[in-house]
């Protein structure tokens, strides 16, 4: 299998729940040219050395000869579709994901002075009683059901309130922003699925849904303005700091990115964390024996289904030599972080689900510095929510494995995760 | 006594001797432990403590938000070794394989670590240095003490020396608060380490945080009160101070003089080992069982020209410690060798410095990225066309990027970044302080003239005024001296 | 319980702070303090905060941990 049959089979819906077997394929190649001129990397130590290198940039609108999406065919099922959906996206003032220093560094700043230390050390420690409640209450409400759905009823709505709350989102808008931020997930497809009738149409749905989510958020950002209240957003629109305020279409773009990333990723490892637990007899018996491994074993099933399962905004600025392979100024980068994450050259025995490796660091975060801005809320959220399980829910059984996924390949997860439960404890 | 054994039989109910019982000492037995070493251990340590870590004692603890007595060290594994804290190693029997205690106790082993760090220099003055107020800062007592005299409240306090230690307790100084004077001899602070240019960036920082810096002074003379406490200080510019604490800062010197009649090339500059950590003897012939880890070793290393560094940082201890543990119990086909790229990080004024490498074995500077007006850039050394060295202010999440640079001996000016880049990156001097006369004589000469007859002998200690008057002599002559710290 | 950070590997994101604030520390961007020897109250955010860090770069001691943890760390030397 050559390079670029690997990425596009790794890229399929149909291989969503395992793209794995093409990562190794892939990864034969650490460093490899897929086509467009895109470099994939799925080897760790080349991750982790470009991720630190300052002449590869997040911004893409350092990229020449960008495509646009007009002139792109999707059916050429390739990684240009996703460049020129994501340039769609982000592309006008960027977040902060897809900015360099120093603007990025400043962004960042700005934002985390109202969510996180040194600035706000409270804000997320404040958020625990808050977590510890929402997950109770969750399983309060499945006590009487003999199967639950651990995405839609576990998963899902802890992220979401929380995240709400830190920002002064409504929590009232959820069906109109869940069923938005949805369709945008699921339309930003890759490969041989986009083209088809349906795919096409999933693309459309997700063009409109986009637009009627980034009135929204114009919308809270200026309600913010004008009338301060609580949350992030508000803060963001007053902000005095040492680095001023950023600008109103970067706070936008900015709160747009901090409430999806904020939310979406973090059910997907909630899920994943009772789906891999489940899969591995055992593990729910051990942790709740030994509940000093449950941070631990969050971050040994984040390296094994990585939330974020690649990022794709990278652009070489210069020749970058890697490992013998010359990555030509100019070429996009992608780097597969669940590619990375099983790297047998990093992590022995790496398909293995092992509470007791050494090899811990894994890149289901990121690194450097475009590490998750929120790591340290999902945590807090995952870990809450894992504990609660594993101490109320009874017997869980799976019932389908592997469950249905999402469609999205970027920010993997599954849809359901049903399972059979004896009952809930109190 | 024990006789010589191989090194199977070394691993397996073989005797092992560590002196110096902190981190370096510690390390090293938990590493022999998971190299699979089943036989005797001893450690012996002259401090009545359990291991603990030093880095916070001039930060967080001074703040007064840690006891100085709660940094002890997590153990990695169980060693299950014989402790002897408090009580002092006072001789080496080589032959004879012991270590004599101060107890009177002699300790034989097949192989022996010696890690037994540096000692803070005292101020030089001894009745002065005696006064009430006056502290240095190397263990937990020490900074029990300073940090009570901090929170009661001093009228001024006096840091005596600017290098990274005497820096951070300014920066906490002022953080509680305090009135804090710095009198640094050199042009700026941390200059010895990081140079003038640098210095600068960190005088800065010093003043806008409210410290009196007086850099290019030194302090002449301590006053105390009719009670003995300290109370003014007098310095070389004629100006004098009312001060009620003085930290002397002022480096340190290497524990060694229970090694005196070992044999063993130990002196001012700590004990010259291998790149395998294995200790010379005085002719600079390598020993098989006798082994140096942490801050009192000294190795000579191959990305600076095979110089021998002395590296007083946290993480020279530990990795110095697992590969001295490693080469104890190993065959010799497997005998690793220690090649630290040394790095090191002081939180002060808010801002976290880190350096790579060896920065004061170069000669020029270039800022590559960030702005050094804003505290936040990163910055390379280079020597002769080749990095060396580099240090971040609150961009250390680029240090890899110069790591990897220095580890393959790349060239200078480095590779250059594509976005954040200073306004001015020009190849500049990095302007390091004159490296002053070592503070004693190399107390090691050569005998004999035939070259089959000569051997070297250790010269018995001088007075003072002669060591000085030698120490002049012999840096003429002497090269470079490399430190890493300051 | 005692920890050490390795304020080497640490690159100062902080990822940790919140998630055991008691006993971590940022000091101004970047710079990290910590309280080496945390009330053993604090055990499940220090735990939390160690697994979190992406360079692993908290030290946690192997030897005051419950004996629940310390029985399965011996059966685990004697695997080896
Ligand atoms: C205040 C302070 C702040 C620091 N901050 C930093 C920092 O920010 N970053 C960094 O990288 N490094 C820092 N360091 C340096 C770091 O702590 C040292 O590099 C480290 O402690 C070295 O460990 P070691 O085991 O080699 O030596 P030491 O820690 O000095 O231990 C040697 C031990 O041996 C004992 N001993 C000496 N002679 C004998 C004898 N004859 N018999 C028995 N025992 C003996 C000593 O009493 C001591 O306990 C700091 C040091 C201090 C003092
Ligand atoms: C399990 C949950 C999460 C995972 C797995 C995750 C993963 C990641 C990854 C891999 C990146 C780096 C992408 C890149 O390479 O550029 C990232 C960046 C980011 N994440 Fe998260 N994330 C999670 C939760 C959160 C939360 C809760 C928030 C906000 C509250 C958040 C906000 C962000 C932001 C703003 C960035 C961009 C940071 C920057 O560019 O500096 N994430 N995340
Ligand atoms: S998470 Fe790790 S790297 Fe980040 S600040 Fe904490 S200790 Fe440092």
């Amino acid at each position: 299998m050559t390079p670029e049959q690997a990425f596009t089979e790794a890229m399929k819906f149909e291989n969503r729940p395992n793209p794995y077997p093409f990562f190794d394929e892939l990864r034969k190649t650490p460093v490899a040219r897929v086509t467009n001129g895109i470099y994939v990397v799925t080897g760790y130590k080349e991750i982790l050395a470009l991720i630190h290198d300052p002449r590869i940039s997040a911004d893409l609108r350092n990229r020449p000869n960008r495509p646009n999406r007009a002139q792109t065919d999707p059916s050429n099922g390739d990684g240009a579709e996703i460049e020129a959906e994501l340039l769609e996206k982000y592309g006008k003032d960027p977040m902060m994901i897809i900015a360099d220093p120093p603007d990025h560094d400043r962004a960042r700043r700005q934002a985390m002075r109202h969510f996180g230390p040194p600035h706000s050390p409270d804000v997320i420690p404040n958020m625990e009683p808050a977590c510890v409640r929402i997950v109770n209450d969750m399983l309060d409400k499945t006590k009487d059901k003999k199967r639950m759905d651990v995405v839609d009823d576990y998963a899902y709505p802890l992220p979401v309130t929380v995240i709400c709350r830190i920002m002064g989102v409504p929590l009232k808008d959820e069906p109109q922003f869940h069923a938005w931020i949805a369709d945008m997930m699921a339309g930003a497809e890759l490969g041989p699925d986009a083209a088809t009738e349906e795919g096409k149409r999933r693309k459309e749905k997700a063009s409109a849904s986009r637009i009627g989510f980034r009135k929204y958020i114009i919308q809270l950002v200026e309600n913010a303005e004008k009338k301060p209240s609580e949350g992030m957003i508000s803060k963001l629109a007053h902000d005095d700091g040492p680095d001023g305020r950023m600008s109103p279409s970067e706070i936008a773009n900015n709160v747009a990115l901090i409430f999806i990333a904020g939310h979406d990723s973090t059910v997907n490892l909630i899920s994943h964390c009772v789906l891999t637990f489940l899969r591995n007899p055992g593990t729910i018996d051990l942790l709740r024996r030994r509940r000093d491994l449950i941070p631990r074993a969050i971050e040994e099933v984040l390296r094994l289904e990585s939330s974020v399962n690649f990022w794709p905004t990278w652009t070489a600025l210069a020749d970058i030599e890697i490992n013998g392979t010359t990555i030509p100024s100019g070429s996009p980068i992608f780097f597969m972080y669940g590619a990375a994450n099983r790297d047998p050259r990093k992590f022995r025995d790496p398909n293995k689900f092992d509470l007791e490796r050494e090899e811990k660091e894994s890149l289901g975060w990121g690194a450097g510095i475009h590490v998750c801005f929120g790591g340290q809320l999902a945590r807090l959220e995952v870990n809450t929510a894992v504990e609660a399980f594993l101490r109320r829910v009874e017997n869980p059984k799976l019932v389908i494995d592997p469950p249905p996924y999402r469609r999205n390949a970027l920010f993997r997860g599954p849809l359901h995760v049903l399972i059979d439960v004896d009952g809930v404890r109190d | 006594m024990s006789t010589p054994k191989n090194e199977n039989a070394i691993k397996k109910n073989g005797r092992i001797v560590i002196v110096g019982a902190s981190l370096a000492g510690l390390r090293a037995a938990e590493a022999l432990r998971n190299e699979g070493f089943t036989g005797h251990l001893t450690i012996i340590g002259d401090e009545p403590h359990d291991p603990y870590d030093r880095p916070p004692l001039s930060k967080q603890v001074q703040k007064g938000w840690v006891r100085a007595d709660h940094t002890k060290l997590p153990r990695l594994r169980e060693i299950n070794a014989e402790w002897k804290l408090g009580v002092a190693a006072t001789s080496l029997d080589r032959a004879k394989r012991v270590v004599r205690l101060a107890n009177g106790e002699q300790i034989g082993g097949d192989r022996l670590l010696i890690a037994t760090g540096v000692r803070a220099r005292q101020w030089p003055n001894r009745e002065e240095a005696a006064l009430k107020g006056v502290f240095t800062l190397r263990t937990c007592d020490d900074a029990a003490h300073l940090q009570a005299a901090l929170a009661a409240n001093p009228r001024r306090v006096l840091v005596i020396g600017a290098g990274f230690i005497g820096s951070e307790v300014a920066s906490v100084c002022r953080t509680l608060g305090l009135k804090v004077t710095v009198a640094e001899r050199a042009a700026a602070p941390l200059a010895g380490a990081l140079g003038n240019v640098i210095g600068a960036i960190a005088a800065e920082m010093q003043r806008d945080a409210g410290v009196d810096l007086r850099t290019g002074v030194s302090v002449s003379a301590l006053e105390g009160d009719a009670k003995g406490h300290v109370r003014r200080a007098h310095l070389s510019d004629g100006s004098t101070l009312d001060i009620d604490v003085v930290l002397a800062s002022l480096g340190s010197i290497r524990n060694v003089e229970w090694l005196d009649g070992s044999g063993l090339a130990a002196g001012f500059w700590g004990v010259a080992c291998d790149a395998g950590c294995r200790a010379f003897d005085i002719h600079g012939v390598v020993t098989d069982h006798i082994f140096v880890a942490g801050d009192v070793a000294r190795s000579p290393h191959v990305l600076y020209e095979y110089q021998f560094l002395s590296t007083e940082f946290w993480g020279n201890a530990v990795l110095g410690a697992q590969i001295a543990a490693h080469n104890m119990v190993c065959a010799e086909t497997d005998r690793r060798p220690y090649l630290l790229v040394p790095s090191n990080w002081s939180g002060q004024f808010g801002v976290n410095i880190k350096t790579i490498g060896v920065p004061a074995f170069g000669d020029e500077l270039i800022f590559t990225q960030g702005s050094p007006k804003h505290r936040r850039f990163a910055a390379a050394y280079g020597r002769r066309g080749r990095i060396v060295g580099a240090v971040t202010f609150d961009h250390g999440k680029w240090l890899q990027f110069y790591k990897a640079q220095i580890m393959r001996s790349g060239p200078f000016p480095p590779l250059q970044a594509e976005f954040d880049l200073p306004a001015d990156m020009r190849v500049i001097p990095a302007d390091f302080p004159a490296r002053g006369v070592p503070t004693a004589a190399p107390d090691v000469v050569l005998t004999g003239h035939d070259p089959s007859e000569r051997v070297a002998e250790y010269r018995p200690r001088t007075a003072r005024a002669e060591i000085r008057k030698a120490a002049t002599a012999a840096n003429k002559e002497q090269k470079k001296q490399w430190r890493v710290a300051s | 319980m005692r920890i050490v950070v390795d304020l080497n590997r640490c690159l100062g994101y902080a990822q940790c702070v919140p998630l055991a604030p008691k006993t971590i520390k940022l000091s101004g961007e970047e710079a990290l303090e910590y309280d080496p020897n945390p009330d053993d109250s604090q055990r499940q955010q220090v735990l939390r905060a160690a697994a979190s860090c992406p360079v692993q770069a908290i030290i946690v001691d192997h030897l005051d941990a419950g004996p629940e943890v310390q029985r399965e760390h011996s059966e685990k030397r004697k695997r080896h």
